[in-house]
């Protein structure tokens, strides 16, 4: 590469830093750990989003990967830069992306649907534990009863999907890490949390009522079940059954309420100081709500 | 809240004091990431606030609903509901629960009840 212009960072900090450049023209992407990180987060993703390219998945190119044994010093990936809208309450209020949420859900059906043709053995090292009890085992950590929770494992636990299907999940696929434009979806991030389980998980996650940031659509805030369902169908023929995507659903309101637990206690502990993870603790009840409705929905107690 | 021994203000005018000084000061100095923190502290205070009000009113309910239960804290009622003690008296747990729920959500973040679908 002959120039570099433009070097911004974009986030980061303790952890991994994304910074934009542009070179010989072209914009970029670099995502970089910090000195000294554990090789394998990175090279993973690296690995999946070639794999997802090659499945037909809209994601960013990678244009070059190391796991810091070069020059860069720390395991990275540069991708190219995709134009678009990250920030979920533009993409649900502003006018420019009017003509494309109508469209998103069944384009999310579709694009899970190649996400989940992605071959298990795409990278190494996936986890394939049961996101559940994951969860309960977290939530099991902090002495902070939350009856509703209690309430939520034992509807969950008594309920579970009879599915067989085992495929790559993305792990974190919903407004925040989709890249869209007034067409719609245009990529996807962040595959850090991609293991394999059941594909419906990634389908109720994108239900969860967190990712509608107020909007009053189920899927995302922009869309209906049916045209998710309907995509989702389509592209990959199989039947959605539409229990098991509730209980999904219902599971991740589950999972977002024990993540703000653990976030509102990484304040506490003293580990990060910051009014936001603070206030993201009375944003618990908010998911004690959401489960409280889906206990509604599917009848309880039986 | 008032006592015998502070002056005034009251805690919970103090807090709207700060709330205010954000509002019409600090967010209207700053940008960005100190920007959308203010916000977030704008609604701290809020919530600090409503909390001051109703919050020993709705501890005093909470505690009387438990007892309905024959319970006496959240620690308790979680434990008996994961443990199947109370597996005989769902629908009464989901409405001492469901009441709660409400309770946190009218200090937390009272729109949440109105936009929910």
């Amino acid at each position: 590469m002959k120039g570099i212009d433009g070097l911004r960072r974009l986030s980061g900090g303790a952890s991994r830093e994304t910074l934009s450049f542009s070179a010989d023209g072209r914009a970029l992407i670099l995502r970089k750990d910090p000195p000294g990180a554990v090789a394998g987060g990175l090279a993973r993703e690296a690995d999946l989003l070639r794999a997802a390219r090659a499945a037909g998945v809209p994601v960013p190119d990678v244009v070059a990967s190391g796991d810091g044994g070069d020059g860069v010093g720390a395991p990275y990936i540069v991708m190219n830069h995709v134009e678009g809208e990250t920030i979920a309450r533009r993409i649900l209020r502003d006018d420019e992306y009017a003509d494309a949420r109508p469209l998103m859900a069944r384009q999310c059906g579709e694009i899970l649907a190649a996400i989940h043709s992605i071959p298990t053995d795409a990278t190494g090292g996936l986890p394939d534990d049961d996101p559940l009890e994951k969860y309960a085992g977290v939530y099991a950590m902090f002495d902070e009863p939350h009856p509703t929770f209690d309430l939520a494992l034992k509807w969950l636990r008594a309920r579970r999907p009879s599915t067989t299907r085992r495929t790559l999940v993305h792990g974190d696929f919903r407004n925040g890490n989709l890249i869209v434009g007034p067409e719609g979806v245009r990529s996807v991030l962040d595959w850090e949390l991609a293991h394999i389980g059941d594909p419906i998980e990634d389908l109720g996650w994108l239900c969860a009522n967190a990712w509608r940031f107020g909007g009053l659509l189920p899927v995302g805030g922009f869309g209906t079940y049916d045209d998710l369902v309907a995509g989702y169908e389509a592209a990959s023929g199989v039947e959605v059954d539409r229990a098991a995507l509730n209980w999904w659903e219902a599971a991740a309101n589950l999972s977002w309420g024990v993540i703000c637990i653990a976030q509102a206690a990484t304040h506490r502990s003293g580990a990060v100081r910051s009014v936001e993870l603070a206030a993201i603790g009375r944003r618990v009840c908010e998911t004690e709500w959401d489960l409280l409705g889906n206990f509604d929905a599917a009848g309880w107690p039986s | 809240m008032t006592d015998d021994v502070h002056d005034v203000p009251t805690a919970s005018e103090l807090v709207e004091a700060v709330r205010e000084f954000l509002e019409r000061d600090v967010m209207t100095a700053t940008e960005g990431r100190v920007q959308f923190h203010t916000r977030v502290a704008i609604n701290v205070l809020n919530m600090v606030q409503r909390e001051l009000t109703v919050g020993v009113e709705q501890a005093d309910a909470h505690a009387e609903r438990l007892a309905t239960l024959g319970i006496a804290s959240e620690k308790e009622l979680s434990a008996a509901i994961a443990s199947g003690a109370l597996d005989d008296r769902l629908a009464d747990v989901v409405a001492v629960v469901r009441a709660a729920v409400r309770d946190k959500l009218t200090v937390a973040n009272p729109k949440y009840i109105a936009n929910s679908p």
